[in-house]
């Protein structure tokens, strides 16, 4: 391979002036952390209720939960970010498109609330699983007890649900970590697009995507072992996972 | 809202949409499909086999894959293959690639991880006794695998691995960041020759809506079907 290796890139000056190619990176890494943090929390909250909605009696929330798990799944996360992005300001009344145009970090706004829909189906199939998984036995007891539908929910299905969907959740979390990459089409420079940006600049691609890999891999073993240590935090003697 | 929507853009784009975009994307589907059960069944194998450095080479390379973005895969393959290329071929500088052909490798080798994983879960599935049994009628490894827990494993995970080839075809839209006209590359460079972004990426989104809809209710309709022979 007739490729020039150097690895000392890292500490040169970047020519975007915010200091050396390694502070670019970091960068990226800091923002894709920021992006993949709000897109998990709009994943979790909306994607629990949609969940939650799909094992109710009532046949209205049935198909709902259902026509939206449909809706978020079946187009790639490209285009929903590209309908997001481009498309929404079109359709809204003018005055408000332009508002949603001018937000000054649109790119990141949209990124967060796209993935974070896009996930949400994903969230939400795994919240359906856990809640079905778990014997029918408890709801039947809960109301017994007297507890509401909300109770049942709140105080009896939703916490160990959420244990038995510890694992999967993690993989999901991991999904919207990879996920904030495909952003770099709406312009938001996140640890791909610096990545990018460096390769340009410098012409040094395989060290750049070399030290972006290394980062992912970096985040995706904290989130496994702080995953892991939440698991067993919260493990219920007896139960699942449990001593 | 829709009172200045331009269906006509869509109409006159048609063919190019379909004929160029519809066509690479479906292409790209199918083979990166195809290439990646092969590589995907070869690693589940080698983890399978119980050969220490084989099965830990084959674990690191799905996990290494499966850590990945899909969009930083789609970078390092498209700088990497020239000259991985340059130092298969011996030439003397990193080769041409085409569009194709490197979002085909890329596709290829990224997707091998994921199917690894449902074709070792297949093989697993198997009971213990059907290759024990293959073993005792004098079948050497290749024969078991090849007549015996292969073709079991592989029809257990269809619906897993068609699935998988669903979400495949919606992420080869990704190769848009190699500016390459798949169908939503298509799309998006006619929105930006005629400035109709609204109706293009609208229509995009319907297609890709209406096709993995389609899709996904067959492997369902499948799932059932195999559900009662077994």
């Amino acid at each position: 391979m007739n490729y020039h290796w150097n690895w000392h890139i890292f500490l040169e000056p970047a020519p975007n002036g915010t200091g050396t190619y390694f502070d670019m990176l970091l960068s990226g890494l800091v923002l894709t952390i920021e992006t993949a943090l709000c897109a998990w929390i709009i994943a979790l909250v909306t994607g629990t209720i949609v969940g939650v909605l799909r094992t109710l009696s009532s046949m209205t929330a049935t198909v709902f939960g259902f026509a939206y798990v449909e809706f978020f799944r079946n187009m790639p996360l490209l285009v929903q970010l590209f309908v997001w992005f481009f498309v929404l300001p079109e359709l809204l009344p003018q005055s408000w498109g332009l508002w949603l145009k001018q937000l000054p970090h649109a790119p990141f706004d949209t990124a967060a609330i796209g993935i974070g829909l896009f996930m949400s189906a994903r969230v939400a199939e795994q919240t359906r699983a856990g809640i079905n998984a778990l014997p029918r036995g408890q709801r039947m007891a809960a109301t017994a007890l007297g507890l509401t539908t909300a109770q049942t929910y709140r105080y009896v299905l939703l916490p160990i649900a959420f244990r038995i969907m510890l694992p999967p959740l993690t993989s999901e979390f991991l999904s919207t970590i990879k996920n904030t990459s495909v952003a770099i089409t709406i312009g938001l420079i996140e640890l791909t697009g610096e990545a990018r940006a460096m390769q340009e600049f410098s012409f040094q691609v395989f060290e750049a995507f070399t030290a972006a890999t290394l980062m992912y891999l970096a985040i995706n073993v904290v989130v496994v072992v702080a995953m892991r240590l939440l698991e067993r935090a919260v493990a219920i003697p007896g139960y699942i996972a449990g001593k | 809202m829709f009172a200045n929507f331009d269906f006509d853009v869509i109409r006159r784009s048609l063919a190019y949409l379909f004929l160029d975009g519809m066509t690479f994307t479906l292409t790209l589907t199918a083979l990166s499909a195809l290439g990646g059960l092969v590589f995907g069944t070869l690693l589940a194998l080698m983890r399978l086999s119980g050969l220490k450095l084989l099965g830990r080479i084959a674990g690191l390379y799905v996990d290494l894959m499966r850590s990945l973005p899909l969009v930083l895969v789609i970078f390092w393959f498209y700088f990497l293959v020239p000259y991985i290329g340059q130092w298969l071929t011996g030439a003397s500088r990193p080769i041409r690639v085409g569009a194709f052909a490197s979002s085909l490798i890329t596709f290829i080798m990224f997707e091998a991880a994921y199917f690894s994983e449902i074709m070792r879960a297949g093989i697993q599935s198997i009971s213990k006794g059907q290759p024990a049994a293959a073993y005792a009628l004098g079948l050497t490894y290749g024969q078991t695998m090849r007549y015996v827990v292969l073709p079991q494993a592989f029809r257990n995970m269809l619906p897993v691995l068609l699935t998988q080839t669903i979400v495949l075809f919606q992420d080869t839209s990704l190769v848009y960041v190699l500016s390459i006209p798949d169908f939503l590359g298509a799309a998006s460079k006619v929105a930006q020759r005629d400035g109709r972004l609204v109706e293009m990426y609208l229509f995009a989104a319907l297609v890709y809506f209406v096709i993995s809809c389609f899709a996904s209710f067959g492997v369902r309709r499948l799932q059932a079907r195999i559900a009662i022979v077994r």
